[in-house]
């Protein structure tokens, strides 16, 4: 289940059950395509990839893991394609992969990559801010693929910091659309108890208010470290026994019950949030607009399905490459400013053009909302209309954001 | 589209020299391809009914014909095949190797090379269709999708979708000679009759570039603009232009229009609301027609070229995706790509 939604790249709190070896401080692995015909004598383009490594809870399901190079594996594939367009007009691109282990030194993982003009980071919001905040990294532009919190796309935004993965305020409201539209507008909320669950809780809420639907009871569910697969039948019916509503919405981003919620609530209602059906950015039921040539492109590179994080480490990518086709040059500085400018207009399989939003630097992009079988709907969903684009009823507008980073663009 | 438009010319002039030409057939037959039912269905040209379907290979797309109009050629995207089929009956003769995932391809004024566009793994194949041995596998873009061979047979066109490029091919050669960069998603070429210009959709970028084949450099991108419909679900995809070289026809996509644009000045002049979600076009030999593919209605609509009117729509299979001009007789030019 989890496969279909978007989990929040959540810090703390997480049970300490990694099976990852945490041996070296920081793995540096250079990824490099074979020199190709077409490209010129000028150097690659240097694209780092650099990801912050977190312990996280067993899954529920042993067969569903989390895969060890979730996002590292999307920027692969972007650079894939990035180099095979690049040849024709003899450009080339070069990725290096930095990880980096939980407790160890971001800032100084980050130092050995040189002054590195284009880094793909995948880390929670915390090691997001403290790398763009570095002096180091003055002429850095971040592509922010992991770390889903609104807060980054409102007052604690940065001026050369990209988000490429939706936020949280833009997942509930591509939910919350489809609700309003379904007419199931009364929503019971269970939340987990780690910090983002309750981050997703309140972008759930905040949804709610902006399209008119309604929290009619709430809930926490603490798992208390036990294994939820043995107690589901009895306690979810406990946990969800409450007023008339249509859904039960369930805040739970690392996955410790929500999988288990599904078809065991009191009322006979369908789950939907971070698990059930869930708004994310990609999932393996995708294949409109070609993306079925992007899913078979990437289990053909990874041996596995395409995730949300994969997606967006792979848009990073493609991103600066189309930026550097469009202007046919390598020159870091020429495709830094074309892509923090509003003209700037990317591909991603989605059947539209997708572009940053000024104020705030987040990728405007639709969004699915899937169960593991299907794409049940896309958001913007028919019928939610905004004067720019309707690509705009997702996530903080213009007017809503705090964010003032962006050369004073914002209202 | 050039092959077909030579086509009616033979027509014409024969129509001029034995006013009661008749084909051996009768009239025209109109292949489509139905993507998601494995079939193609076919619509005779007078009764604008369908008069019988035949299976075919996995989620066929492209479809095309011999000059004598005695095979029908189809992309089998999922079997990884570009099928020969008796059009007569149905009867699959016999496959040509394609590559994988075989979207579209072109058959060069020879009757005999096909340039085979795959879309999986980045290559044009080249493929004589008499011998069914490949030629040249030529790399280019990340998912090529459109293919058009200019009318003298010299050059080949390649479309990449991702690539977001125009590959030129060096027929003599076989050899990928230069590249134009257009807009997103290109999906579809067309060569002007006198092959001096390229047209060429890209569905997400909304625009159709005009590029001058001399220079290789864009001279014109149309853009368009429907009341009522939100910009990006105008997204061009088939093209075909008249042979009198008066009019071009642009199926949007999902904006369920296709676009009449004058061919001489590039202005938009019209749009024709048909089906919905509108992949290729067709025109008949005598072009007092032309019939679209309605990917998502599942049909296709006949539109009346004079009056630009939608005139009727024909349920075929689902998410009908080429059409091909079926040429009735021996001594005539081949039908056309989609």
């Amino acid at each position: 289940m989890r496969a279909g939604g978007e989990r929040g790249h959540g810090a703390t709190g997480r049970h300490a059950a990694s099976a990852r070896a945490a041996a070296c401080l920081a793995l540096l692995a250079g990824l490099l395509l074979p020199a190709l015909p077409a490209a010129a004598a000028e150097a690659p383009l240097a694209i780092h990839y650099l990801e912050r490594r977190i312990e996280r809870p067993s899954p529920l399901n042993n067969e569903d893991p989390i895969p060890d190079d979730e996002g590292a594996a999307g920027t692969e594939l972007g650079l894939a394609d990035s180099n095979a367009t690049g040849r024709f007009l003899g450009l080339s691109f070069a990725l290096t992969r930095t990880l980096v282990e939980p407790g160890a030194d971001l800032a100084e993982a980050f130092g050995k990559l040189g002054a590195p003009r284009f880094v793909v980071v995948n880390a929670p919001a915390e090691d997001v801010l403290a790398l763009a905040d570095l002096p180091a990294a003055k002429d850095t532009v971040f592509l922010n693929v992991g770390a889903p919190d609104t807060r980054l796309r409102d007052r604690d935004c940065r001026a050369r910091l990209l988000h490429v993965r939706p936020s949280r305020a833009m997942l509930t409201d591509a939910l919350m659309q489809f609700l309003v539209f379904k007419r199931w507008g009364r929503i019971l909320l269970v939340s987990g108890t780690e910090p983002a669950d309750a981050l997703y809780a309140e972008a759930l809420k905040a949804s709610a208010r902006k399209f008119g639907a309604r929290i009619v009871g709430e809930a926490r569910f603490d798992v208390h470290g036990a294994d939820i697969r043995d107690s589901a039948l009895r306690e979810f019916a406990l946990v969800t026994r409450s007023p008339d509503h249509d859904v039960v919405a369930v805040a739970d981003e690392a996955g410790a019950f929500g999988t288990n919620l599904v078809y065991n609530t009191a009322a006979p209602r369908p789950v939907v949030g971070t698990q059930g059906l869930s708004p994310a950015a990609w999932g393996r039921a995708v294949e409109a607009w070609a993306a079925v040539q992007l899913q078979g492109r990437f289990r053909k590179l990874a041996g596995r399905a395409m995730r949300p994080i994969d997606y967006a480490g792979w848009l990073a990518v493609h991103a600066i490459g189309t930026a550097a086709a469009k202007l046919k040059s390598l020159d870091p500085a020429a495709i830094q400013t074309l892509m923090l400018s509003p003209r700037f207009e990317v591909g991603g399989f989605k059947g539209r053009s997708l572009s940053f939003r000024p104020w705030n630097g987040q990728l405007r992009q639709p969004l699915f909302l899937l169960w593991p079988g299907a794409v049940v709907a896309a958001a913007p969903v028919e019928g939610f209309l905004h004067k720019r684009t309707e690509l705009d009823t997702l996530g903080l507008d213009e007017p809503e954001s705090a964010c003032r980073a962006f050369g004073g663009r914002a209202g | 589209m050039i092959r077909l438009r030579l086509l009616a010319l033979l027509l014409a002039a024969q129509a001029l020299a034995t006013p009661a030409v008749t084909s051996p057939a009768g009239a025209e037959e109109i292949f489509v391809s139905n993507e998601r039912d494995n079939t193609v269905s076919v619509i005779d040209g007078t009764s604008l009914e369908v008069v019988r379907t035949f299976p075919v290979g996995r989620r066929p797309r492209g479809v095309t014909f011999s000059r004598d109009g005695r095979r029908l050629y189809v992309c089998a995207s999922d079997s990884d095949a570009v099928q020969v089929i008796d059009p007569d009956t149905g009867r699959l003769l016999h496959n040509l190797p394609s590559g994988e995932d075989p979207e579209q391809f072109a058959l060069a004024p020879d009757d005999r090379t096909l340039f085979i566009a795959n879309e999986e793994n980045a290559t044009t194949t080249v493929v004589d269709a008499e011998t069914r041995k490949v030629l040249a596998q030529i790399d280019v873009g990340i998912e090529p999708e459109g293919m058009a061979v200019s009318p003298d047979g010299k050059i080949a066109i390649t479309t990449s979708e991702t690539t977001n490029m125009v590959h030129w091919i060096d027929v003599p050669s076989l050899k990928a000679v230069d590249a134009t960069a257009v807009e997103q998603r290109p999906r579809h070429a067309e060569f002007s009759r006198d092959g001096t210009k390229l047209w060429v959709s890209s569905e997400i970028g909304g625009s159709v570039a005009v590029i001058d084949v001399a220079t290789r450099q864009v001279i014109e991108t149309i853009r368009f603009e429907i009341k009522g419909i939100a910009g990006d679900r105008i997204q061009p995809v088939g093209i075909t232009l008249t042979r009198d070289g008066r009019f071009a026809f642009v199926a949007l996509g999902p904006s369920d229009r296709v676009a009449v644009i004058d061919a001489k000045t590039f202005k938009v002049l019209n749009y024709i609301l048909v089906g919905r979600r509108v992949w290729h076009l067709a025109l008949l030999p005598d072009e007092s027609r032309m019939l679209t593919t309605n990917g998502v209605s599942g049909d296709v609509t006949v539109i009346d070229v004079g009056t630009q009117k939608a005139i009727k729509s024909i349920k075929v299979g689902r998410f009908p995706w080429g059409a091909a001009v079926r040429p009735s007789g021996s001594d005539r030019s081949a039908g056309a790509a989609p």
